[in-house]
């Protein structure tokens, strides 16, 4: 598998866990979204996201490295730099 | 309403059943830590005299959904600093911290075996909240933080001290140094946190423990903690001296009034 599939099933699977976690449908969600305003979330609740995402994959996540991080597909990158 | 086995409050409730006394904390947003809860602390303190009397554990955790608890009510400490003058802040900030240093210590000291049965937000105060204890039993979803170095604080609730006692001084340092939040699974590494559960399981947990702890010999439960479990007094004691120092300062102000005007989503984020 090159990198960029890999990039492309790490972002699918976020897209995926958050949906589920929020209980947003999955098809509303977009790569490239904001997604404090898509998943309707505060800052309390990213944080549940941070920890759904660090223990799907099972990566450490410190939380100044998402500082400015809106869009699913920089998260993404973010996660994919410590797999 | 306050009696010996119960009481119902605005910001904590505790019940005690079978030897084991649970604690409950449900003010909202997360449990934030201010003069309301403090007052509810002091309560739950002069009854641990008659609690502990027929009790062997001590269970605290969250009743509310955002986790076991987000530390420090800022927005207090802040109006207050607001609308009292320099020196009164001063004054009412150290009152605050050797009031609540007083619960914690009657806490961490109890003659019973005390759990912190945690979910999602465990920072700051919160956390400390939970170091008084001898066991930390963590919900996967739980994370640990002390946030304070943003604001230009230190822990101000004894959390240097009894993170020191517990781990290695590189954790402590990480944790402190970097404002950082960590994860239960991470936490349990560095051993902070006894067991990880699985989601709303943490008092499920503590329970099943704490009928474990009911079945060993009291006394020597108790001489077991008094031996393994000192209290850093000297280091408590230095922990305020160096908060206040830091709280007279004007930066502190300003990240007070940066993080309770803030309507960034992002808050808790450095």
């Amino acid at each position: 598998m090159t990198f960029m599939e890999t990039a492309e099933k790490t972002l699918d699977q976020i897209l995926t866990l958050a949906a589920a976690h929020f209980k947003v449908p999955r098809e509303e969600l977009s790569p490239d979204e904001d997604f404090f305003k898509a998943l309707r979330i505060d800052s309390l609740q990213t944080l549940d996201l941070l920890t759904k995402l660090e223990n799907h994959f099972r990566v450490e996540l410190p939380d100044y490295e998402l500082q400015g991080v809106t869009d699913f597909r920089t998260l993404a990158t973010k996660i994919q730099a410590r797999l | 309403m306050l009696s010996a086995q119960q009481f119902q409050g605005q910001a904590l409730s505790w019940q005690v059943q079978g030897g084991v006394i649970e604690l409950a904390l449900h003010r909202e947003p997360c449990n934030e830590l201010g003069s309301l809860s403090l007052l509810e602390f002091e309560k739950f303190a002069s009854a641990l005299d008659h609690l502990e009397r027929d009790a062997h554990t001590l269970i605290l955790y969250s009743e509310l959904k955002c986790g076991f608890c987000a530390g420090a009510d800022l927005r207090e400490l802040y109006q207050q600093s607001q609308t009292r003058g320099e020196l009164q802040a001063s004054r009412g900030v150290r009152d605050f911290l050797e009031r609540i240093h007083r619960v914690l210590n009657r806490i961490d000291g109890a003659p019973l075996t005390t759990i912190a049965a945690v979910h999602g937000v465990t920072f700051g105060g919160g956390l400390e909240l939970a170091l008084a204890c001898d066991l930390i039993i963590a919900d996967k979803m739980a994370r640990f933080c002390f946030p304070e170095l943003r604001l230009g604080l230190i822990p101000g609730f004894g959390g240097i001290p009894r993170l020191k006692r517990d781990l290695g001084n590189a954790f402590v340092r990480d944790l402190l140094l970097t404002g950082r939040s960590v994860n239960a699974t991470k936490a349990q590494q560095v051993g902070l946190v006894s067991q990880v559960v699985g989601e709303g399981e943490a008092l499920r947990s503590a329970r099943a423990t704490a009928a474990q702890v009911g079945k060993f010999d009291r006394q020597t439960s108790l001489t077991a903690k008094r031996f393994i479990k000192p209290i850093p007094l000297d280091e408590l004691r230095k922990e305020i001296d160096i908060f206040c120092e830091l709280f007279a300062r004007s930066a502190v102000q300003a990240g007070l009034k940066k993080f309770v005007e803030s309507r960034d989503a992002q808050p808790y984020l450095p």
